[in-house]
C-alpha cells in the first residue's frame, strides 16, 4: 500500500502539533544534503585531478561512500529483522526499520552499480566487466529486490513482518557466501588478477578529507531517508490500528443486532 | 524430530511415486533444457563440451525451483498445509522431511542429467569422487534453501513468480561452486575443486540450520 | 481436572477483522457443547482458535490445561478439527492418508482397517486414491482418522454436511461414544434438530461473542457443569 505522508497525516494529526522527532529528521536532512553539496563542490572544483587517474578520480568521492551506505543499510535490515524475530525484543519498530532500511539500501545498491559501471566505462572502456566486486554487488541488488518484492505482497501486517524478517535473515546469510564464491571465481585459477584501480590512487590531504566528508554526507542522507520511510510506515499502520478499534465495536454491534 | 522427518519424507516420496509429477514433468523439462542449450550454443564449435558443467547445473537449478514448487503444491490442495500445522508434527522435522524428499528427487534427476551431458555434450566423466561429492553437497544445499523459501512463498498468491526471484539469487553461489568443482573434476584436477566443495558444504549447513529454525514460524504464518 | 477449554475475553483477528471479539467460554471435560449462531457469528473461528490455528491476540486461551499461545504443539496432538477441509492428500491412497495423519498425531497406527470399515470404507476402497473419492467419502476418511486418533477434544464444524443418512447417524454415534469415553466435543451446526439431542449445553454466538448459554436437561451425557444457566 502506498500512502504518501500528507495523505496519511491529514486525518490523524489534525489536532496534535509537530512532534520533536520530525525536527531531528529535518535537521538530519538539511545537514546531509548540505554536506552532499559540499562533497560535490570539493570533489568537482576544489580537489586536483589525480596524476594517474586524471579527472576520473572525482568518482572516488561518490562511489565508495554510496557502496558503504548500501552495505550499512542491508546490515541494519538484517539486525532489525533479528531483533524482530527474537521474542524478547519483538516490536513493530524493528519491522518498520528493516523495511525502510531495505528500501533505501536497494536504492544505494543501484547507485553503486551505476557509479561502478561509469567507472568501468572510463577505465576499461566497457559498461560492465565481470569484476568480483561489481558481480557480487549485482547479486546483492537482485537478492534485496526479491526482499522488497516480498514485502510488497499484500498481507496481514503481523504475518508480513515475520515473513519478511525471516527472508531478510535468509538473504543476509547468503551475502558472505556469495561474496566469497564470486571472489574465488575471479581470482582462483586465473592468470592476471583483476585491476583494483582504487589501490593505485594516492589519497592524501584535501582528497582524503573530501572522501571522509562524502562518507559522512551519504550516511546522513541514508539516515534521513530511512527516518522518512519509517514515519510513513508508522502512519500507515496507525491508520490501520485506529481501524481496529472501530472494527471491534462494529463486530460486537452485529451481535446485539442479531 | 527425526521420526517426524522420516514420516514427512516418506509421505512426500509416496505422493511422488503415485503421482509421478517429477518423473513425468520435471525430468523431461530438465532434458529439454539440455537440448535447448545445444540450439543456443552451436554444438559443432565445441562450446557445449566446455560449458557442460555450467549447463548441467543451470538445468539442475531450474528443476530445483520446479521441484520445490511441486513440494508445496502438494500441501496446497485441501488445506493440507493447515493439516500439517494441526498434526502437531515438529516443524523442524517437517522441514527436514520435505527437504530430504526434494533432495532425493534432485538426486535422481542429476543422475539422468549426467547421462544426458555425457551423451549429448560428449563430456568425459573423470574425478568421479569429486563429481559425486559435489552433487551431494550441492543437492542438500539446494533442497534446504529451496524448502525454506518454498514455505516462505507457499501461502502467497504470487508464489509461482516470486519463488524464482527469491530463490535463484540465493543459490547463485551453489551454481558457481558446483560448476567450478565439476570443471575441476572433468579437467582432471580434483584438488582444485576442494575449496568449492567446502563452500558447497558450508552453504548446505547454513541453510539446513536456518531452515530448521525458521520453518516453524513460517508455517504458522502461512 | 482443568477445563477442556477456557477462553477469557479472547480476541482473534483475521487480517484486521476481529473474527472473535472477546469470547468467554468454559467447557468441562466430557461435555458436548453445541455452538449455534447465524452465518458469520464466529463459530468456525472459535473452533479454529481452540485448535491453535487462529492465534488469539488478546485475552486468555487455554485448551486441555495448556496455554494456547505457548504450548501450541502440545495442544494440537490432543485436539482434532473436522471442518469443511479434510486435510487429505489426493495422490495418496485412503489407507496411506489415514496412516500418515494418525502417526503424525503421535497415535499408534493400529486397527486402521477396523476404523475404515466402521465408516463404511472397506473392500478395495482403502487402496483407492483419495482424489477419486466423492465429497461424502472424503469426509468418511476424515471420520476414520478421528476414530483412529482418539483425540481428547473434538472440534466439529458442520460435521453432518455432505453426508448421507447413514453417515449422519455415524457422526451422531461417534459423538456420543467420544463423550462417553471422556472426550470433550465442541460442535458447530446449523442443523439444530440433528445436533440438539447430542448436546449437553447450547452456546449462542453472534458478532464474534458468546451471547448466551442454555443447559440442556434432556439427552446427551449427564453434564457435570456448574449451574450457569443464563440467557443474555
Amino acid at each position: 500500500m502506498i500512502i504518501t505522508r500528507r495523505q496519511a497525516r491529514r486525518p490523524l494529526t489534525s489536532s496534535s502539533s509537530r512532534r520533536p522527532g520530525s525536527l531531528v529528521r529535518t535537521a538530519t536532512g538539511v545537514v546531509g544534503l548540505a554536506s552532499v553539496a559540499a562533497t560535490v563542490w570539493l570533489g568537482l572544483w576544489v580537489t586536483p585531478p589525480s596524476t594517474n587517474l586524471g579527472q576520473l578520480v572525482r568518482l572516488l568521492y561518490i562511489h565508495p561512500p554510496v557502496a558503504w551506505v548500501a552495505y550499512l543499510a542491508f546490515g541494519v535490515t538484517a539486525a532489525a529483522s533479528l531483533l524482530y524475530l527474537w521474542r524478547r525484543t519483538r516490536s513493530v519498530v524493528w519491522d518498520r526499520l528493516a523495511a525502510a532500511s531495505g528500501e533505501v539500501g536497494v536504492l544505494f545498491c543501484g547507485l553503486t552499480l551505476v557509479s561502478g559501471s561509469i567507472w568501468g566505462k572510463a577505465t576499461w572502456g566497457v559498461w560492465w566487466t565481470w569484476d568480483a566486486r561489481l558481480t557480487s554487488t549485482a547479486l546483492l541488488f537482485v537478492l534485496y529486490l526479491g526482499y522488497l518484492a516480498l514485502r510488497r505482497v499484500p498481507s496481514d501486517p503481523g504475518t508480513r513482518a515475520k515473513r519478511s524478517a525471516v527472508a531478510a535473515i535468509l538473504a543476509f546469510a547468503d551475502v558472505p557466501i556469495s561474496y566469497l564464491s564470486v571472489y574465488w571465481w575471479k581470482t582462483l585459477h586465473q592468470t592476471g588478477t583483476v585491476l583494483n584501480p582504487q589501490r593505485q590512487v594516492h589519497v592524501h590531504g584535501l582528497m582524503a578529507w573530501t572522501l571522509l566528508l562524502g562518507f559522512c554526507a551519504f550516511t546522513l542522507v541514508y539516515a534521513w531517508l530511512v527516518a522518512h520511510r519509517y514515519a510513513v510506515e508508522a502512519l500507515a499502520e496507525r491508520q490501520q490500528g485506529e481501524g481496529l478499534a472501530r472494527a471491534l465495536a462494529e463486530r460486537r454491534a452485529e451481535g446485539r443486532a442479531a | 524430530m527425526w521420526r517426524d522427518a522420516a514420516l514427512v519424507a516418506g509421505k512426500d516420496i509416496r505422493v511422488e511415486l503415485r503421482s509421478r509429477v517429477a518423473t513425468n514433468q520435471v525430468l523431461p523439462f530438465a532434458l529439454l533444457v539440455l537440448i535447448l542449450f545445444a540450439f543456443a550454443l552451436d554444438p559443432d564449435r565445441g562450446f557445449l563440451g566446455q560449458a557442460a558443467p555450467g549447463l548441467f547445473w543451470v538445468a539442475v537449478l531450474f528443476s530445483a525451483v520446479l521441484a520445490v514448487q511441486r513440494s508445496f503444491a502438494i500441501e496446497a490442495s485441501d488445506h493440507a498445509r493447515e493439516g500439517l500445522r494441526l498434526s502437531g508434527l515438529d516443524p523442524a522435522g517437517i522441514f527436514l522431511g520435505k527437504a530430504a524428499a526434494v533432495a532425493a528427487q534432485l538426486g535422481v534427476l542429476e543422475a539422468v542429467l549426467t547421462a544426458g551431458v555425457v551423451v549429448l555434450y560428449g563430456a568425459h566423466l573423470e574425478g568421479a569422487l569429486l563429481l559425486l561429492g559435489t552433487c551431494l553437497a550441492a543437492t542438500v544445499g539446494l533442497a534446504a534453501a529451496g524448502t525454506a523459501y518454498g514455505v516462505l512463498a507457499a501461502s502467497l498468491r504470487v508464489r509461482e513468480t516470486l519463488l524464482p526471484l527469491l530463490l535463484l539469487p540465493v543459490v547463485a553461489p551453489v551454481l558457481l561452486g558446483a560448476t567450478k568443482a565439476w570443471e575441476a573434476g572433468l579437467a582432471g584436477h580434483p584438488a582444485q575443486g576442494d575449496p568449492w566443495l567446502r563452500l558447497l558444504a558450508v552453504f548446505a549447513v547454513v541453510y539446513l540450520a536456518l531452515g530448521v529454525l525458521a520453518f516453524g514460524p513460517l508455517l504458522e504464518e502461512s | 481436572m482443568p477445563p477442556a477449554v477456557r477462553l477469557q475475553r479472547a480476541v482473534a483477528l483475521i487480517g484486521s477483522f476481529p473474527a472473535l471479539a472477546g469470547v468467554d467460554l468454559e467447557v468441562t471435560p466430557g461435555e458436548v457443547v453445541l455452538i449455534q449462531g447465524p452465518n458469520g457469528a464466529g463459530k468456525t473461528s472459535l473452533l479454529r482458535a481452540c485448535a491453535g490455528l487462529l492465534p488469539v491476540s488478546s485475552g486468555r486461551a487455554e485448551v486441555l490445561g495448556e496455554d494456547l499461545a505457548r504450548r501450541q504443539r502440545a495442544v494440537r496432538r490432543r485436539v482434532a478439527l473436522l471442518g469443511h477441509a479434510t486435510f487429505l492428500y489426493d495422490d495418496l491412497s485412503v489407507i496411506d492418508n489415514v496412516r500418515f495423519a494418525v502417526r503424525a498425531a503421535g497415535a499408534p497406527a493400529r486397527d486402521l482397517g477396523a476404523a475404515l470399515a466402521r465408516v463404511g470404507l472397506d473392500g478395495r476402497l482403502p487402496r483407492t486414491s483419495v482424489g477419486r473419492l466423492s465429497a461424502g467419502q472424503r469426509r468418511r476418511v476424515a471420520l476414520a482418522i478421528l476414530l483412529a486418533r482418539r483425540p481428547e477434544l473434538w472440534l466439529l464444524d458442520e460435521p453432518h454436511a455432505g453426508l448421507d443418512a447413514s453417515g449422519r447417524d455415524l457422526v451422531d454415534e461417534m459423538v456420543r461414544e467420544a463423550a462417553a469415553g471422556g472426550s470433550t466435543v465442541l460442535l458447530a451446526s446449523h442443523e439444530a434438530d440433528r445436533a440438539r439431542p447430542l448436546a449437553s449445553r447450547l452456546v449462542a454466538m453472534a458478532g464474534g461473542q458468546v451471547q448466551g448459554e442454555e443447559l440442556v436437561l434432556w439427552g446427551g451425557s449427564p453434564p457435570n457443569t456448574p449451574e450457569r444457566v443464563h440467557v443474555a
